[in-house]
């Protein structure tokens, strides 16, 4: 047991599990926040077509965040779903009616309308929500005792519908990126005019959030400004990749502007992590006081050794097999 | 009225929990019979047991697909209504749910899309193994599942330090000693399930005339099946009880309305418990035959409601009527199953019109037993969280509110009405479409072309109106 540090290995696989939920997930729910401004009823199609078959795999790694962090970090799980409980209850609603939404808006025709706004509000639902839980999280949870002792709306201050509103913004420009490489004619087109427009967005939510974060937290105050300087590496890399996807959208590259899309994120996610660690329930508790009993952590990790793999691979293959263009008035076969 | 944090929460989990399980409770049965099929066509080549197959598949993947969406949301509730006892209990209840969860996938990721999509595309040997492995991965699930509620009733391998359970024995915590009984009760529950909506379904279709040879078939099979598991329900039933009397006295004594302790125990057909006086009101009783069932002899000793304080007592009256409910529909189940043999021996299961009605009539009653069965057993745990060990007052969320809880309770009804609502009309019209004839199936062909989701595997359009969007 004294070997390695298992909860440090936990904290790999709940921030890798995250990531992959942020990235895969946040791309198709993307789609329905883009939606409403769809150009018509065709590129609509496309873009629920593009998603069907992968998406409720991505969404797999929401569940097994949150039944991994039961089992690895409890007290995440006990005091972010209660802090957040308003917002939790809206994130699942919003992703029921979408998943529903899948099924049903190509078997309907009379209530076809109907379930293009089930997809686009439960997306949008979801995604707001989302980002408000990573506002709450750089604000901190009041905890006395292992417990959430706040309020019902204390996650929801001007920054976190920041927060929100940026993720939201951030899900579309994947999205739109995703549309580029999955998409062609007039649905591309549509998806090269507004990535632009989303990036700009992107980039000015993510800036507003950058200059109030010091401000919500002065803990990340101490670390932007303290020593430790490596830490500007994270938002240089980021602003690196956002102008890729600008000169690539240009060029009209069809893989490019996804990937540095992607590039984005990531920066940003370690950026964040950076600027927190080792601190998981701020703003007091550290992985560590967050953990399950080694015994657990051990127990759990043994099956997760076998099946991560088998997820990853299975994931890599289905986008392997739905891989190419997704054309107006066919799905895949 | 002041809204109660903890009934709200109570019965926001019974809500969630109850409609999610009875999606389960029909797949796992169901996969099996599936896997049945498939064995049968890969056998004997007889194209009825493709038709057969090919129409339950697709009932499947509608109630998979409902399973699915709704299990999203359990997830999520231990942490958000139950904080506290999430927070005690996650060194076992974590490893167990995540197994549930990961294995869950291994079983969707890897073979459900095989067996949905790949009727003709795959060699019908490795159709036939799909089926197989998806039946057998709807049985992991539940085992994880089942040992994890088993624990809450049962707990064992571990120990309460600082109000933190630490496990002490996997296997003991695992194979706690209730687990064995609820397993098999569940599981053969699942089974009795699947049976009788087959037979059901199968007796409607033969009321309709169509494709009798194929139906004959299906229920022919399911009223063996149900002339085998009825009564052994009744005695895995039995075994459940008495290792029930001897974990959990007290809702024994609740399903039974036995307020002292005493021997010679009669059988309560009727009564009204009141909780308050602590007695029934408008008994009547077969005498005796309590002791016998619960202790196999004739003036056996069984303890009262009284042995438990009146906070510690569950609320008698739901306990007892859920238990005559859930026994009630199992004996019906025991007589239908000997009428059909008793049908058999003339040779008239097939034609006999009032029998075939009274098949379709009994789909809904599995659902119903299984449901009250589960009350009995929730609800006969109360005030216990875990047993004896924590209350579901402690394990609350301390910051939760009651309108908070009336909130979310709403939502969830309301979520989760339009979706069942959706997902009820959608599965009628795959079964009214179904067991047709190719050329007078309302498929479109569109639906041949959707990816791969469960529900789309079922070929069916949702209404057929014209497309006002495009048109």
């Amino acid at each position: 047991m004294e070997m390695f540090d298992l909860t440090l290995v936990w904290a790999f696989i709940i921030g890798f599990g995250i990531m992959m939920y942020v990235l895969m997930d946040g791309f198709d729910l993307g789609l329905g926040i883009l939606y409403p401004f769809a150009p018509d009823e065709d590129a609509r199609d496309v873009m629920m077509n593009s998603v069907a078959p992968i998406w409720d795999g991505n969404e797999t790694w929401l569940v097994l965040g949150g039944a991994g962090l039961l089992g690895a970090f409890p007290l995440v799980y006990s005091v972010f779903l209660p802090a957040l409980y308003i917002g939790v209850f809206l994130m699942l609603a919003g992703l029921i009616f979408r998943g529903v939404a899948f099924e049903f808006r190509f078997k309907s025709r009379r209530n076809r309308r109907w379930w293009n706004r089930a997809f686009c509000w439960g997306s949008a639902v979801a995604a707001f929500a989302q980002g408000a839980v990573v506002g709450a999280y750089i604000q901190g949870f009041p905890v006395e005792n292992f417990a959430y002792v706040g309020g019902a709306f204390d996650w929801l201050t001007p920054f976190s519908v920041l927060t929100g509103l940026g993720l939201m913004a951030g899900y579309a420009l994947l999205g739109a990126t995703w549309l580029i490489l999955k998409s062609e004619g007039h649905v591309q087109d549509w998806a090269y005019k507004i990535t632009p427009l989303l990036l700009a967005l992107v980039l000015f939510v993510f800036a507003v959030i950058s200059l109030w974060t010091p401000f919500v937290n002065p803990r990340v105050w101490e670390r932007w400004f303290g020593n430790i300087q490596l830490i500007w590496v994270f938002p240089f890399a980021a602003l690196a990749c956002a102008f890729v996807v600008f000169r690539s959208v240009q060029k009209r590259r069809e893989g490019v502007p996804f990937l540095a899309t992607i590039g984005i994120y990531v920066f940003t996610y370690l950026g964040l992590i950076v600027s927190k660690w080792p601190v998981i329930v701020p703003p007091d508790y550290t992985l560590w006081d967050a953990a399950s009993s080694p015994e657990s952590q051990l127990f759990l990790l043994v099956g997760m050794v076998f099946v991560i793999p088998i997820i990853l691979t299975y994931t890599a293959w289905t986008y392997w097999v739905f891989r190419g263009k997704v054309r107006v008035g066919e799905g895949y076969h | 009225m002041e809204l109660d944090p903890l009934v709200l929460s109570r019965l926001q989990f019974a809500f969630v929990v109850s409609f999610h399980a009875i999606f389960p409770v029909f797949t796992i049965g169901l996969a099996s019979y599936i896997a049945l099929l498939h064995g049968l066509f890969f056998k004997t080549k007889n194209p009825a047991w493709d038709r057969l197959s090919l129409f339950w598949t697709k009932v499947f993947a509608v109630v998979f697909g409902m399973g699915v969406v709704s299990g999203i949301v359990m997830s999520f509730q231990f942490g958000t209504n139950w904080s506290n006892f999430s927070q005690a209990s996650s060194n076992f209840l974590g490893p167990m749910l995540s197994y549930e969860v990961v294995t869950a996938f291994f079983l969707e990721a890897a073979f459900l899309g095989v067996l949905l999509f790949g009727r003709g595309k795959v060699p019908q040997g490795v159709h036939l193994f799909a089926a197989i492995m998806v039946a057998v991965g709807t049985f992991i699930s539940s085992f994880w599942i089942l040992s994890a509620n088993s624990w809450l009733h049962t707990p064992a391998g571990v120990e309460l330090v600082d109000f933190r359970f630490h496990v002490t024995s996997w296997s003991e915590a695992i194979f706690n000693p209730s687990f064995p009984y609820r397993f098999m009760h569940m599981a053969v529950a699942s089974f009795l399930t699947g049976g009788f909506v087959v037979a059901g379904v199968s007796a409607w279709f033969l009321l309709r005339d169509r494709d009798p040879d194929a139906n004959r078939r299906a229920l022919s099979m399911c009223l063996w099946l149900l002339l085998f598991l009825a009564p052994t329900q009744a005695v895995i039933g039995d075994f459940h009880g008495i290792n029930t009397l001897e974990h959990q006295p007290t809702k024994v004594a609740a399903m039974e309305g036995h307020w002292e302790t005493s021997g010679n125990v009669p059988l309560l057909l009727f009564a009204i418990p009141d909780q308050e006086a602590q007695t029934n009101h408008f008994e009547l009783a077969i005498p005796n035959l309590a002791s016998i069932i619960l202790t196999h002899s004739i003036d056996g000793e069984v303890p009262g409601i009284s042995e438990a304080a009146p906070e510690e007592q569950p609320p008698v009256l739901i306990v007892f009527w859920g238990f005559r409910v859930m026994v009630g529909i199992g004996l019906l189940m025991i007589a239908v199953a000997l009428t059909g043999l008793v049908l058999r021996r003339k040779g008239r299961i097939y034609d006999k019109r009032l029998f075939l009605k009274g098949l379709t009539a009994m789909i809904p009653m599995p659902f119903v037993a299984v449901l009250a069965g589960w009350i009995v057993t929730e609800s006969g745990r109360s005030p216990w969280l875990v047993y004896g060990m924590m209350t579901h007052a402690e394990g609350l969320t301390p910051s939760l509110t009651g309108p908070m809880a009336l909130f979310t309770l709403i939502g969830y009804a309301l979520v989760y009405g339009v979706v069942f609502y959706a997902g009820i009309y959608y599965l009628t019209r795959v079964v009214r479409n179904g067991m047709l004839p190719e050329e007078e199936r309302d498929t479109t062909d569109e639906n041949f072309k959707r990816p791969m989701r469960p529900m789309s595997a079922a070929h069916t359009p949702f209404d057929d109106d014209v497309d006002p969007v495009r048109s």
